[in-house]
């Protein structure tokens, strides 16, 4: 199942101004993912990984190159259209989870599906499904602020993962946890990886979630040092 | 979707209670303010209006050169005849003559030596004519401490204060001592049926009322007055209108060149009362004006503050998928919410607070010990219908403007530099 290509990207670079300047943060990027990877963007604070994972989530786009997701060049999509492609195929996942914190669990999770302006009763099915995926259903009227940290990062996950999105992008997503916390929500998005076949790419320097990956990429300076596929036999995790 | 941003707008107090508070407050401060104004600024030219200078007033050339002097013997004269030619000019107008005039208040001890004797500013106005609307005007009847009005020839109404200080009482006769139309001196003895406190420090301080009739017998002026007041029906100065007047009836007694030919005068053309009209219609405004801007200025901010407070909640939404513009609009319609909901609470406290002083007013006596311009010893509000909708200008304008420029700044800014600081 991971065959299918579904982000292509050629000779990417990526520059921000700096005075009179610039500071080039993604040099000569060459990648391609298929569908249902799990796949790491590694490396070092400044080495590019996060400005990488903005352009995939097309919430930046790239100075030189091409990046293609889900058949759409980021770089040539006006920001509605940018706007369509996060609603209708992306999920994130943030460091600090980033909830609604005025709106209940049920709330939050079901504000993707609000603006896909699918129905009630099919919102309701699709949030209580998602919350039972991560094992939340129990606190479907609770707030952010009643949740333990890795309950929040579920409901953030149960919130990406709820339209059935076709790329989860996850920044950091244990960098708030603690040990037991990360392995729960890391097997969570595993299995929700396997059975959805949902591409997860995270950007991370966490040893706990490079264990989990599949697929690690490792970035320095902006550029692509080493990409590595982990076969079953070589995964340390499993 | 307009639920759950309902729900969110509710359930956060920071966005709703908040600036609807802060709105309201400053909504109620720019309504009252304005009711404050309008309200000191009238009362002032009113009270001034009906003690002494009238809507517009008719006196003699000569009269008119010396007014603050009070020279009577300058006073017009055949004024039976000039207050119906200026009733049939002016039908919808009303026109009082008055005598003002200065002299000293004896009272006398049983032996008929003086007991005690106070300089005094005397008023002799139309109290007994059955269809004098003068007591009425001057507020003689609600002003009344002690006894009651004159209700024959020879009573006499003193100040409350200058009858404690001379220690006059109900019944006591008095004697006024001044000199006449002609300059001679006179004496003339007045009974005491009551005393009056206006709450204006100027004419609270010395001053005797007593019928026009009984004044003339005493100052020998037989169908004399020293002005004629003219007051507009409606209640209120115009000064374009009383200006407009007295200009017409100067120019049809140009050419006369007798110092007792009559000549009008607006109320603003008496005295510091031009400036204090000019300054009434013109401050009124700016004031006004100084304080919507303040207040636009703070609600505009709050806006601001408001719309910059959520960046973490727009990056969340934007990165869901919610278009940018669909953002922008939702932040607009939410500030036009808080802006009505601000509007609407703080016009009615607003209101409510220059209801409560348009009724009970506020004194401030202790201010105008001394002041020569009549000011009036309570200070009113007046509502006025633009208190109605003037709080509006900066709740809901200032509001939606401060939004709208937080929402640019979020609205050009990148996508991802939005997530950067919703990360950070």
């Amino acid at each position: 199942m991971e065959n299918q290509s579904i982000i292509t990207i050629e000779k990417l670079v990526k520059r921000f101004p700096m005075g009179k300047d610039s500071f080039t943060a993604l040099k000569n990027i060459n990648l391609k993912f298929g569908t249902g990877e799990f796949t790491g963007l590694i490396g070092p604070s400044g080495s590019g990984k996060t400005t990488l994972l903005n352009i995939l989530g097309s919430l930046d786009v790239p100075t030189e190159g091409t990046v293609h997701v889900l058949g759409k060049s980021i770089g040539k999509l006006s920001t509605k259209e940018a706007a369509q492609l996060r609603k209708e195929s992306l999920g994130f996942i943030f460091q600090s989870y980033n909830l609604l914190v005025v709106h209940t669990v049920f709330e939050n999770v079901e504000f993707p599906l609000l603006l896909l302006k699918y129905s009630k009763s099919v919102r309701y099915k699709m949030v209580m499904d998602a919350l039972e995926w991560v094992g939340l259903t129990e606190k479907v009227h609770s707030k952010p602020p009643q949740l333990s940290g890795g309950e929040c990062q579920r409901v953030a996950i149960a919130r990406a993962m709820v339209k059935k999105p076709s790329l989860v992008l996850a920044d950091e997503p244990t960098a708030n946890l603690d040990a037991v916390n990360s392995h729960h929500i890391l097997k969570t998005m595993e299995t929700l990886n396997r059975e959805l076949n949902t591409t997860f790419i995270f950007a991370t320097h966490d040893e706990k979630v490079i264990s989990y990956l599949r697929r690690k990429i490792y970035l320095l300076d902006g550029r692509v040092d080493k990409d590595e596929i982990i076969t079953p036999q070589k995964s340390v995790a499993q | 979707m307009i639920k759950f941003l309902l729900t969110g707008l509710w359930r956060d107090r920071s966005r709703s209670l908040m600036p609807v508070l802060v709105v309201a407050i400053g909504v109620m401060l720019t309504v009252w303010m304005h009711a404050y104004i309008t309200g000191f600024m009238g009362d002032t030219i009113e009270m001034n209006a009906k003690f002494s200078h009238g809507h517009v007033k008719v006196m003699s050339k000569a009269y008119a050169e010396n007014m603050d002097l009070l020279p009577i013997d300058l006073a017009l004269v055949e004024v039976s005849h000039l207050k119906s030619a200026l009733k049939e000019a002016n039908p919808d107008m009303e026109w009082a003559a008055r005598i003002q005039f200065g002299g000293l208040i004896d009272v006398p001890d049983e032996n008929g030596e003086t007991r005690s004797q106070g300089p005094s500013i005397g008023f002799g106005i139309d109290l007994l004519s059955p269809d004098s609307k003068e007591a009425d005007r001057m507020n003689i009847r609600s002003s009344i401490v002690r006894g009651n009005l004159p209700a024959k020839a020879g009573e006499v109404l003193l100040s409350e204060h200058f009858a404690r200080k001379l220690e006059a009482e109900i019944g006591e006769a008095v004697t006024l001592i001044s000199t006449d139309m002609n300059g001679s001196m006179i004496m003339y003895n007045f009974i005491v049926s009551g005393t009056v406190s206006f709450g204006v420090e100027i004419m609270d301080r010395g001053s005797v009322i007593a019928d026009i009739e009984d004044v003339r017998a005493a100052l020998n002026m037989p169908d004399a007055a020293g002005e004629i007041l003219g007051f507009f029906g409606e209640g209120f100065y115009e000064n374009e209108r009383a200006v407009e007047m007295a200009n017409a009836f100067n120019a049809k007694n140009a050419l006369s060149e007798d110092e007792f030919s009559p000549v009008m005068k607006s109320l603003s053309q008496q005295g510091s009362m031009g400036q204090y009209v000019q300054m009434a219609e013109v401050w009124s405004l700016y004031i006004s004006l100084i304080f919507i801007f303040a207040m636009s200025l703070v609600l505009w901010n709050a806006g601001l503050l408001g719309g910059l407070r959520r960046y973490g909640e727009i990056g969340i939404r934007l990165a869901m998928g919610e278009e940018k513009g669909h953002v922008y609009r939702s932040m607009i319609y939410e500030s036009i919410f808080i802006g009505i909901a601000g509007s609407v609470v703080g016009t009615a406290i607003g209101l409510f607070l220059a209801w409560l002083i348009q009724t009970y007013g506020i004194d401030i006596s202790g201010m105008m010990e001394g002041a020569s311009m009549m000011f009036p010893r309570i200070i009113r509000a007046r509502i006025t219908p633009i208190d109605f909708y003037i709080g509006f200008i900066p709740g809901v304008v200032s509001t939606v403007i401060g939004t709208m420029l937080s929402g640019i700044g979020i609205y050009k800014r990148q996508t991802a530099r939005l997530f950067k600081e919703l990360e950070a």
